[in-house]
């Protein structure tokens, strides 16, 4: 089982090689993937240094292009593509049905992962994307429980790879359209979710109030470590009740299942986090890479260290993880 | 060619005899297309694919072109093989609102249209589904006129023949996630979620603490908190080329919702006076290329 890493920049990339990662992702420095932050990502010069730095080390590097590109966008787009092509990525890992498209007429002995922006949550869509454009790998979305992975698994046309930590999506990826109604951009279209342009941090009293193009999404006491506003994971109110109506802020930690996931054949576990400094990567990186080692060794009796788990909840979103949807009880 | 008026499927869970109830008087409504079937969750069995189909039967006796849609979030085994009820039902087109429906319906050789949860974003990808047999699409929702402008020019100069929908008033459907909500606000799980959702026939709204509509939970959906209406924009999809103009269905007043699209469309501007319908503010802003909720006209 592959471990498939996340780097933001250069250092981020080589921590996550130096650790152990067997792939790392990463994207241009603009809307072409679900990682636009501004500072953030690759320029083709670093994109070279840190292919060069990844594979001496046996490391592969995968390109993300995975957001939406409109018709005014489209020859940046697919320019972007034929530049990574050119770049020499070991796999491009693609969403759009245009893009894919694209990448098979044009380049077609360059791998394609299907994003998990593709949202394939069974294997009839795998096999749709699998026969359309010739997908090797697809990421699944993080709706699935473990019941209903098996049977994806099962039947998939294609290599797996499933989410083993960092920030939790809790709607289907690829189909939550909830950051452009609040402001102008989604991770669709130009690859942002909750886009820091948008957020603005007011104090009142005692109180900080974190707003979204002006929404109020929580308002936190003295006392309450403030998170970033994702607007999935606000406090709102519902017929008088004020909680987190979709979600708490959390990360996904899908350690214990590792074994499980093994027998279902899953390829790889991806990593989330390309807006991550370096240390967190490294960190990440390093214990995933340990627990895996482990699990490979002797499958049968893997039980996560203590210490793994403790490293990981203090990285984690509100210092807490879930399963989220791999268990039936957070649905 | 005057545009066609849908009527997009029931997001919401109402009781078998209201759903009954609510097609036997659209029925005679002005609409020429009603989409209908179970799209958000797997658990609201009150209708079977069957008793789709017979509904579909007697809407097309009366003269509506009738589609199934499919569900949104395919999950399972259980999903998969409703899926192909729908695809295997051999008189009505098939929404697809997923690629696993797509899937479906192109090994089928089958045609189909396709929701506004399948991301059509560029004509490039138009073109392949152009190719196994799409009749029509909608228009993603978070896109606006001017990409919806660029993609019929292309469409134009490529004499490719695409017939493009609109959602043009009704509560965005903006997400979907395996977790319930409205079972979630109750405190049950949701394979225990003594279906909650039936009590909101309008969603459950959720409000910022200042109190401003946000979202609207709908079971496993999450819609816009504001009221998507782009009646003002008929003359401009007119122009456009759009074939046909979707609403979504609410409990109370969409007789005379979708009567007033219908002069719209004739090129009368109704009139303005109230309608009884859920309390939400309107919004217009992806239309326009900006934050969704945001609503272009100031009273």
């Amino acid at each position: 089982m592959e471990l498939v890493c996340p780097a933001g920049s250069l250092p981020a990339l080589k921590a996550a090689v130096d650790a152990g990662a067997d792939a790392v992702y990463i994207g241009f420095r603009d809307h072409t993937n679900a990682r636009q932050f501004a500072g953030l990502n690759f320029t083709e010069r670093r994109m070279r240094e840190g292919m060069e730095y990844a594979r001496k080390r046996g490391t592969r590097v995968f390109c993300a292009l995975n957001t939406y590109p409109q018709p005014a966008g489209w020859k940046h787009w697919t320019a972007t593509l034929d530049r990574a092509v050119d770049l020499g990525f070991d796999a491009l890992i693609l969403a759009d049905m245009g893009l894919l498209a694209h990448a098979a007429q044009k380049h077609p002995q360059v791998p394609r992962h299907l994003s998990v922006q593709g949202s394939a949550t069974s294997y009839e869509a795998l096999r749709f994307y699998h026969r359309e454009f010739g997908i090797s790998r697809a990421v699944l979305p993080r709706v699935l429980s473990m019941d209903q992975v098996r049977q994806v698994a099962e039947h998939s046309p294609v290599a797996l790879e499933v989410f083993a930590f960092g920030s939790l999506c809790i709607m289907a990826e690829g189909r939550c359209y909830l950051s452009s109604y609040l402001t102008d951009e989604s991770p669709n279209t130009c690859g942002a979710c909750s886009p820091a342009k948008a957020v603005r941090w007011e104090e009142k009293g005692d109180e900080l109030e974190a707003r979204l193009n002006g929404v109020l999404i929580d308002r936190f006491a003295g006392n309450e470590q403030a998170g970033y506003p994702t607007l999935c994971k606000g406090r709102f109110d519902v017929e008088g009740t004020t909680y987190h109506a979709l979600e708490e802020p959390t990360s996904l930690n899908t350690m214990d299942l590792l074994p499980e996931l093994h027998r279902l054949g899953v390829s790889a576990v991806k990593i989330e986090g390309r807006q991550r400094s370096p240390a967190y990567t490294g960190q990440v990186a390093g214990t995933w890479r340990a627990a895996l080692d482990r699990m490979q060794a002797d499958p049968e009796v893997f039980e996560p260290a203590p210490q793994w788990h403790r490293s990981l909840g203090e990285l984690s979103e509100g210092g807490q993880t879930t399963l989220g949807a791999w268990t039936r009880s957070w649905k | 060619m005057t545009m066609k008026l849908s009527l997009g499927p029931i997001l919401w869970y109402w009781p078998r005899q209201d759903v009954l109830n609510f097609y036997a008087e659209a029925a005679e409504w002005p609409v020429d297309t009603v989409y209908l079937g179970e799209v958000v969750c797997s658990r609201r069995r009150d209708m079977k694919v069957a008793d789709w189909v017979d509904l579909g039967r007697d809407l097309r006796d009366c003269g509506k072109e009738v589609v199934l849609s499919s569900q949104t979030l395919i999950e399972s085994e259980a999903d998969l093989r409703t899926l192909r009820r729908i695809r295997d039902n051999g008189e009505f087109l098939v929404e697809a609102n997923d690629q696993s429906a797509l899937n479906m319906v192109t090994e089928a050789g089958l045609p189909f249209v396709t929701g506004p949860s399948v991301n059509l974003y560029n004509t490039a990808t138009l073109r392949v589904l152009l190719r196994h047999g799409l009749k029509r699409w909608c228009l993603p929702v978070e896109l606006s006129r001017d990409t919806l402008a660029d993609m019929q020019s292309a469409l134009d100069d490529e004499a490719l023949h695409a017939p493009v929908e609109v959602f043009a008033w009704g509560f965005l459907p903006l997400a979907w996630s395996s977790r319930c909500f409205t079972a979630r606000y109750y405190g049950k799980p949701k394979d225990r979620c003594e279906f909650v959702c039936q009590q909101h026939p309008d969603g459950l709204p959720v409000k910022s603490r200042e109190d401003q509509d946000v979202f609207r939970l709908n079971g496993i959906s999450t819609l816009s908190g504001a009221r998507y209406d782009l009646m003002r924009e008929l003359p401009d999809m007119q122009r456009l080329g759009v074939d046909t103009v979707r609403l979504s269905p609410e409990y109370e007043g969409m007789g005379e919702v979708v009567a007033r699209f219908d002069q719209a469309r004739h090129g009368v501007m109704p009139e303005r006076h109230p309608l009884h319908l859920a309390q939400a503010p309107p919004c217009d802003g992806y239309w326009y290329g900006r934050p969704g909720m945001e609503w272009s006209h100031n009273p």
